[in-house]
């Protein structure tokens, strides 16, 4: 660890706190439909799209009804998405001329942009056309995110209001959030990536001569693409000489933006934000992992201005940022102190003004050891998964961070929208505990908080963990979840842990080795994310509906306050006990022993 | 339920328009008369062809080029039409041959440089396309290069510093070399 090092992830905190208010006062506006500096452009578009949708602005929608606007919108969503991949073929803007996404891969990517999840089976350069990217993958970077965004609106909307019998209107939430937050935020970004070097083109694949020749050897194919085997069964290789490199461009910037701003997370190519066109250079890489946190952060002030006490939002920002820090000072030391096996070997690997030092294997120069630890804990803190290095090469222990962070729940800053509505979660569940240590009524935000709720909050709470381990034990214990594995030993374990914990909590970070485009890990994992995603989005909104049917109590000497550096301190404790420990044996069969193999020469 | 299809199908047909292609759109012709450049690829022209990309780093195991990073992408190293990292976990023993093997290549060409090796020289980019080295394995080669070349190292430093870019306003990211630019430059020369 170096001084720079330290400063940098300062200065990463010193940003986010910044644009917390600005942004979080900026979206409260937004959603209470207040007049913004963006409406001379955008209200004559608003009430043009309400009238093709059919929808009445005034009308709003009870609980149940909001919950089936976001189920059916969603459905819709990826139902067309996989129509698009696997109609890509014969469509325009497709300059490699790729074929359809096969069933099962076009099935698990058109579930995993639904859910904001955004895990990469595929590989774009290789598998998407301009079209699937921009008109699928791109649309759905946009919609998810907003989608997050308004079911935690409505779930606020629950606490801000009293006596009511609805929490808001779907598409009116829907439709604000992506025009006046997301698009104008995401156009902005995606020039500034291009200034910096995001390719944005429509144009065909670039070759360029090679400086200096190489030869490679590759399998001998026969006409139809198949291996040639020798007599004993061995494939017979063939030396290449190689002349030309190609080089994949395409609309990059656009979708990249927005990647990161609504915390999804799916790159335009297959190593995601370590691929010198998706984040060139420091500036982007900064620009990126500001973008993806500073919506989550944002709504915490959102929150505490609907709810008319901006002490709650921060109290919980401050939960998150202190576990934030914590996990990111980790992972920069785990991985600063690099890998005793290459120490061994004479490798250099201390850190200096001129020697990124630590472990490199599978970061980039430009970013060096702080600048990956700085974009891996914020990205899985986020639901994001973006990378800009290979989290598969990690230290045990640097690895074991991101594994972590997703197994909080996704609820350190987390997905926009999910992460607060499930951090608020812990909050009603961290009351609770503490009502009943005192023996008073909990409440939280002057709503008693009853059976109802605690049975709604203790399914958001249980149904994440239950979800990834019972996928992962089967995983393991069946050759075809094993076949995947590339890591040999307790990694490879990890490997599958963390694509099970990445998918149900909508991450779509991987140890990418291992081979997940297969018919098991495609279908699998579809599964995982839609059970991650939906399954907590309506005992959330039932908590929503309930407590905005409750009157408002009075603030008496028996509440306890929710905004004090005490209250901070318990509902981090709540998060760790209740939500990541159930973890600890897992993580102990992979990470944790291996970091003990790794030590043990 | 049923009342909330129309909706869906409209908002979703208008979202698509809207994000999916008047956004992007939009993004590629403001992009592409503002930065020409960088949007189409950050592309060297020699003589009106491209001959690279400055973000992309291209396969060197001449000793008298610069050597870059490690690429683990397939079937062949640098291939930026199919970026992949190794994935190798730090206790596989494949990791540790692929290190051996580039120490071993390292010293092959240059056997009289018996100086630590700089960790990013041994070690596999994310992308595998890394166009960069830290500036300490840059000065690692600089022997190899000068020696090879018949040049002074004093001429090659001066190159290695010319192709050197500092961390983002003195603190953000890791300084570095671009190899590529630094080879092309280098070819000039001599």
């Amino acid at each position: 660890m170096t001084p720079n090092g330290l400063i940098q992830i300062g200065l990463y905190f010193v940003a986010l706190i910044a644009v917390t208010k600005p942004l979080g006062w900026y979206m409260a506006r937004v959603y209470e439909g207040e007049p913004t500096f963006l409406d001379p452009v955008l209200r004559p578009v608003e009430r043009l799209l309400y009238r093709l949708f059919g929808v009445r602005p005034e009308q709003e929608m009870s609980w149940k009804t909001y919950v089936a606007a976001v189920l059916v919108f969603s459905a819709v969503g990826l139902l067309i998405l996989y129509a698009i991949e696997r109609l890509q073929g014969l469509l325009p803007l497709n300059p490699q001329g790729f074929p359809a996404v096969p069933t099962d891969l076009a099935f698990n990517t058109a579930t995993s942009f639904t859910t904001n999840t955004n895990w990469q089976n595929y590989a774009g350069e290789t598998t998407m056309s301009y079209l699937t990217q921009m008109m699928g993958l791109t649309v759905k970077n946009f919609v998810s995110a907003a989608v997050g965004m308004a079911v935690l609106i409505a779930f606020i909307r629950g606490f801000a209001r009293h006596n009511a019998q609805t929490i808001g209107n779907f598409w009116i939430d829907l439709t604000r959030g992506t025009l006046y937050i997301l698009l104008p935020i995401s156009f902005v970004i995606a020039l500034v990536l291009v200034s910096q070097g995001v390719v944005q083109t429509l144009s065909d694949y670039v070759t360029v001569p090679v400086v200096q020749p190489i030869t490679y050897t590759q399998p001998k194919l026969d006409a139809n693409g198949n291996p040639i085997n020798d007599a004993n069964g061995n494939p017979i290789t063939e030396t290449v000489a190689l002349q030309n490199q190609v080089i994949a461009v395409g609309p990059a910037a656009s979708q990249i933006a927005i990647k990161h701003l609504g915390t999804n997370g799916g790159g335009f190519f297959n190593t995601n934000s370590t691929h010198p066109f998706e984040s060139p250079t420091p500036l982007t890489d900064f620009l990126e992992i500001l973008a993806e946190t500073s919506i989550a952060a944002g709504l915490t002030y959102t929150f505490g201005k609907m709810v008319k006490d901006t002490r709650q939002g921060w109290a919980i920002l401050s939960a998150m940022l202190i576990v934030l820090a914590i996990a990111m000072l980790s992972l920069y030391a785990a991985e600063s102190a690099g890998n005793p096996r290459l120490a061994a070997l004479g490798v250099d690997q201390t850190s200096s003004d001129i020697n990124p030092g630590g472990n490199m294997e599978g970061k980039e120069v430009r970013f060096g050891i702080p600048r990956t630890a700085i974009f891996a804990t914020a990205t899985t803190a986020t639901s994001s998964g973006a990378v800009d290095a290979m989290h598969d090469s990690f230290t045990p222990l640097g690895g074991l961070v991101p594994l972590v962070m997703m197994q909080f729940s996704e609820v350190i800053l987390g997905g926009v929208g999910s992460g607060l509505y499930g951090m608020l979660t812990f909050a009603i569940i961290a009351v609770f505990v503490a009502g009943l240590m005192v023996g008073r009524t909990p409440e939280y935000l002057g709503k008693k908080i009853e059976s109802y709720e605690m049975k709604m909050a203790g399914l958001i709470i249980l149904i994440m963990p239950f979800v990834v381990l019972i996928f992962t034990a089967v995983a393991v214990s069946t050759d075809v979840g094993k076949a995947g594995i590339f890591n040999p030993g307790a990694h490879g374990f990890s490997e599958i842990l963390y694509a099970f914990t990445s998918m149900t909590n909508n991450n779509g970070s991987a140890f990418a080795g291992l081979n997940g485009n297969t018919p098991f890990y495609n279908i699998a994992g579809a599964l995982a994310m839609l059970f991650g995603r939906f399954f907590l989005k309506i005992p959330t909104l039932a908590i929503a509906g309930s407590l905005a049917a409750k009157k408002t109590v009075p603030v008496s000497a028996g509440t306890l306050p929710t905004h004090t550096p005490l209250f901070i301190g318990w509902l981090i404790a709540v998060v760790v006990i209740v939500g990541a420990l159930i973890f600890f044996p897992a993580d102990a069969l992979g990470p944790i022993v291996e970091h003990f193999q790794m030590i043990t020469p | 339920m049923l009342s909330q299809f129309r909706p869906a199908i409209v908002a979703y047909i208008v979202f698509t328009i809207i994000t999916g292609l008047l956004y992007p759109l939009a993004v590629t012709g403001v992009a592409q008369v503002i930065f020409p450049q960088q949007a189409n690829g950050s592309l060297i022209m020699k003589d009106g062809k491209p001959v690279g990309s400055t973000l992309i780093g291209q396969p060197f195991d001449d000793p008298k080029y610069f050597w870059g990073r490690l690429s683990a992408t397939s079937p062949f190293p640098y291939n930026a039409a199919s970026s992949s990292g190794s994935n190798l976990g730090p206790t596989n023993p494949a990791l540790i041959d692929e290190v051996k093997a580039r120490i071993d290549a390292l010293h092959a060409a240059d056997p009289q440089n018996t100086q630590p090796i700089p960790v990013d020289l041994v070690t596999s980019s994310g992308s595998g396309l890394d166009p960069d080295i830290s500036v300490a394995a840059a000065l690692y080669q600089l022997p190899r290069v000068a020696r090879v070349r018949g040049l002074s190292e004093a001429q090659v430093r001066a190159l290695v510093d010319k192709y050197t870019e500092g961390r983002w306003l003195g603190v953000i990211g890791e300084p570095r070399v671009n190899v590529l630019e630094l080879n092309l430059a280098l070819d000039v020369v001599k």
